[in-house]
């Protein structure tokens, strides 16, 4: 099983990592590390959840209790679900294509599908206003004619955050699918199984650690979204205000006790899902047929997952 | 179950001798397009082109609208000009102490696997996985008005400086470690028992090995470091001239409703992000190539 | 076992993924906002857009839910969009959705006139005005560098904070005063010109909207912050340590309000309400000046003086006394895009 992403590149081999000779060096470099990381992510991560709470429950039942905030949790919720799954379908076909056909411009397919991930996302935001824009878009009109409002509305915030997290399914399927190979794929079509039957009941059981391991990326991404969003939203409150534009809003309308209590509930998720990343990426199959990738990056191109 | 059991019974990858290989293709590398498939790719480059190559490639034509002088005059204009001078140049430093403390980091997470291990691995993770919002307010806790031991650099340099080394922290890290921990140890042990010390063994031996890795992730860092803005909405003050990032330029100028200059501005973005891409790509062809 | 526990962890997050799924399953709709309750008395439920300048936030909440009380107002949420003055002018254009808009200035209401907005919009009583301030000298507290007067301001070494004309009502508000009040004392268009050119040299930042220059003042940044009255008071009333001065010669700002041509009937029912005693003292315990009389005043939080919140200027200027009243020709003579003489005075200090 295709060892997964970026998050977990380079677990050493088990057993591999002999213990290196403790000199005074070994020590200096590991309080080093230690500070680095202290002060630049542990310390300030702890004071959002002090702050946060600095006056008691006060900030927190606040926020939840404010439905106008409530809501926009939600919207966050059903925004990033909607990218998660456009981009599961999306990405487990392409994956297929990618791997188990050949095609002119493959390689270049292959290629293009990275870009979101070094898209700055205000940019993103750019260039759907750009296309979806309802008066000046390239295809806006068109689109408000068919009687849809994608900039300022919540379409276009799915459409932005589909973008910005277009790759991170793919990138996890087509290590898996190319390691799996296709021998029970074949297999299956001698005995008659159709190309779906063959989809279903082969291709994605065998895939399916890739793809809850991509759909936890992409959701993760999606829930913490900001630039391209805020850009293209038009920011209203109560119909197109997000979680993230809420601490940007809650911070600059004086409310820094809501600012920090959304932020915490914001950190909790992400935590959420990076223990959940963590504990999955033992799993065991991956163990047996690789026990380290070391593709690194003389593999496909492997951009770490990034937050915006 | 039976799928997982072939996938265990095939021929692994060996991981001790040899480069890294590349992915293990079909015997045929892939079969050709069908009916289904073809229309099903059809359908996939379409999503795509409308989503991902249609808007970016409108950047690219709205931002040359105005010919060649007037993307110049755009992206020169005095505060703009600022903007991508301090990006680039904050992106840069970054990048310099991202590689150095990248490596030093992947070296203590792969070759000194100590009680604090998992914790610093977790820890690293984080500026992933957090909204960058979220990462401005985490700084600000710290780094603002109203940090506990009074250090506030918000609305100075200093403070676009610390938010690009929060959310570029993973990248050099996660690109050394699996090299690193591939890394044959025999020749380090050889050149160790010719009498070389820690320090030449280290800078003769290991960094060649780790060069593509730690340049890859590198770029990947500069990459990230210039298209970041969440974390700067509150903490840089956006100060023209002296704090102002080029996505808040961007930004600045999509409110204002003034498109063109916003495109030729995030063209600049892009070509970076396209420079780094190639780089890449072109460094992993090389340490394939390498072997 | 490792196996059980690393599939369990994504099955778990599978799991939650779904749940999450389905509860998030319908597009939610709308906040409840105050009020929308009983509707049997009133009809169906109707939601306003609202669209308005970026300090106007709270007032407008609070006059909304001053509103909601009412049995006009109790079927009404509204959805509302705040942001720098000619930003938001523009995105209405653009298609943000809108119903009613409260902007800075006039101009940019006829921006959207006559596509978006009858052109008979200030015809009322106000003139279209809903909301009324001064310009006032925010400083930090105890005012320590002695900041009195509008030449106090263009002394070097002296921070400023405005913000960016190109996006700000408050900033235009801001430009005009400094202009003004040197006409005003009798001195001639280029001496006003020269005042306003030091004035913007000693511009540290130009936020793009009055609320992005508040946080940046109270983030640190500068020794004075020139904007509206009303957002001094609020960000006292809010908790914000800091002082602010009057100068003796400041204009008078006025906010004007108007509906858009397809808005839902309601919309002028807001806008009416606003402008009775009850909505205007709504708006004044925020910080904002009544624009007609017979309004309450007491009581009002974070003024200097509760028994006199809203102190008189020795000089009060105004747009139709002062500037000849025609907000066209003011925009195109001081803040056109290429023209205009504060936006070439800013490009001249390198900072636009």
């Amino acid at each position: 099983m295709a060892e997964p992403s970026i998050i977990h590149k380079g677990r050493p081999r088990p057993g591999a990592a002999r213990a290196s000779k403790r000199s005074p060096g070994t020590y200096v470099l590991r309080v080093l590390v230690i500070a680095y990381l202290f002060f630049l992510v542990a310390w300030p991560v702890y004071l959002v959840g002090r702050n946060a709470f600095a006056r008691g429950l006060t900030d927190l039942g606040a926020i939840l209790s404010d439905p106008y905030t409530v809501y926009s949790l939600e919207l966050t919720l059903w925004i990033a679900v909607a990218s998660v799954a456009i981009n599961t379908v999306f990405g487990v076909g392409i994956s297929l294509l990618i791997v188990r056909f050949r095609f002119v411009g493959k390689r270049v397919l292959n290629a293009l599908l990275d870009l979101p991930l070094s898209v700055s996302p205000v940019v993103v935001g750019l260039a759907l206003v750009l296309v979806y824009g309802g008066r000046t878009g390239w295809f806006g009109p068109t689109v408000q004619r068919w009687g849809l409002t994608v900039i300022y509305d919540v379409p276009g915030m799915i459409l932005a955050t589909t973008f910005v997290s277009l790759p991170l399914v793919i990138r996890e399927v087509i290590p898996v699918l190319q390691e799996v190979g296709d021998e029970q794929e074949q297999a299956a079509r001698t005995i008659g199984a159709n190309g779906l039957q063959t989809f279903f009941r082969v291709t994605l059981p065998a895939i399916r650690w890739g793809v809850s391991y991509g759909v936890v990326l992409c959701l993760a991404r999606s829930l913490g979204e900001f630039g391209a969003v805020k850009v293209v939203s038009g920011n209203i409150y109560g119909e197109t205000r997000t979680a993230t534009l809420t601490v940007e809003n809650e911070y600059l309308n004086f409310d820094k006790g809501g600012a920090y209590a959304t932020a915490f509930l914001l950190t909790l998720v992400a935590v959420a899902a990076l223990l959940v990343a963590s504990l999955a990426r033992n799993a065991p199959s991956r163990a047996r047929s690789a026990p380290s990738r070391g593709r690194d990056v003389t593999e496909q191109p492997r951009q770490p997952e990034e937050r915006r | 179950m039976t799928a997982q059991t072939a996938v265990s019974a095939r021929p692994v990858r060996s991981r001790r001798s040899g480069p890294p290989s590349r992915p293990q293709r079909s015997r045929s590398d892939g079969h050709p397009l069908g009916l289904t498939s073809g229309l099903g790719l059809g359908v996939g480059v379409l999503w795509f082109s409308l989503l991902v190559l249609i808007p970016l490639a409108a950047i690219v034509v709205t931002a040359s609208q105005g010919g060649w002088h007037a993307f110049w005059q755009a992206i020169t204009n005095g505060e703009t000009a600022s903007a991508i001078e301090l990006t680039a140049g904050a992106a840069a430093l970054v990048t310099i102490v991202n590689v150095i403390m990248g490596t030093v980091i992947a070296w203590v997470l792969v070759r000194d696997r100590f009680f604090a291990t998992r914790v610093l691995e977790f820890l690293i993770d984080i500026p992933f996985a957090l909204p960058t919002i979220v990462a401005g307010l985490v700084l600000l806790s710290l780094y603002g008005p109203r940090s506990p031991v009074g250090w506030n650099i918000a609305n100075t340099r200093t403070a676009v400086f610390v938010a690009f080394l929060f959310v570029t922290l993973p990248f050099v890290v996660r690109a050394v470690q699996p090299v690193l921990a591939e890394q044959d140890r025999e020749a380090e042990e050889a050149a160790a028992s010719l009498g070389a010390g820690r320090f030449t063994v280290f800078r003769r031996i290991i960094v060649p090995g780790l060069a593509p890795a730690i340049a890859a992730g590198g770029a990947l860092s500069f990459a990230r470091a210039v298209s970041e803005y969440g974390s700067l909405v509150l903490l840089s003050g956006n100060l023209p001239n002296r704090t102002e990032v080029t996505s808040v330029r961007i930004i600045t100028f999509i409110e204002g409703d003034r498109l063109d200059n916003a495109a030729a501005v995030a063209v600049v973005l892009l070509l970076i992000s396209l420079v780094v891409i190639v780089a890449v790509d072109l460094l992993q062809r090389s340490v394939v190539r390498r072997g | 076992m490792a196996i059980q526990r690393s599939r369990t962890a994504v099955a778990a997050a599978l799991a939650l993924a779904t749940t999450l799924a389905l509860t998030a399953c319908s597009k939610p709709g709308p906040a409840g906002g105050p009020g929308a309750t009983d509707a049997s008395t009133v009809g169906p439920p109707v939601t306003l857009n609202l669209v308005g300048y970026s300090v106007a936030e709270a007032a407008n909440a609070a006059a909304a839910q001053e509103w909601a009380k009412t049995n006009e107002g109790s079927n009404v949420t509204f959805r509302t969009s705040y942001g720098a003055s000619g930003d938001q002018s523009r995105a209405v254009l653009n298609g943000l959705a809108a119903d009613v808009v409260h902007f800075s200035v006039e101009s940019d209401i006829t921006r959207l006139v006559p596509d978006l907005v009858d052109p008979r919009w200030n015809s009322g009583p106000t003139k279209g005005i809903i909301s009324s301030s001064l310009v006032v000298f925010v400083v930090r507290p105890g005012n320590p560098k002695n900041i009195h007067g509008w030449d106090d301001l263009i002394k070097p070494g002296i921070g400023i904070v405005t913000p960016n004309p190109a996006s700000s009502g408050s900033a235009r508000w801001n430009a005009l005063a400094a202009w003004g009040q040197v006409i005003a004392a009798g001195g001639t268009e280029d001496q006003a010109k020269d005042f306003v050119t030091k004035l913007y040299a000693n511009a540290v930042a130009l936020p793009a909207s009055g609320r992005d220059a508040t946080t940046a003042f109270l983030g640190g940044t500068g020794d004075v912050y020139l904007t509206y009255e009303n957002e001094a008071i609020l960000a006292k009333q809010s908790g914000e340590d800091l002082d602010w001065v009057y100068p003796d010669t400041t204009l008078l700002i006025e906010n004007p309000a108007a509906v858009l041509k397809t808005a839902d009937p309601k919309a002028q029912a807001y806008l009416n309400f606003v402008l009775t005693p009850a909505g205007q003292r709504a708006f004044a315990l925020k910080g904002y000046r009544p624009v007609i009389s017979g309004v309450d005043t007491s009581g009002i939080p974070g003024v200097p003086d509760p028994t006199n919140p809203f102190p008189t200027p020795k000089k009060l200027l105004t747009i139709a006394n002062d500037f000849g009243g025609d907000w066209a020709a003011l925009s195109k003579k001081f803040f056109d895009a290429d023209t205009g003489i504060v936006v070439q005075i800013i490009a001249g200090t390198g900072k636009s």
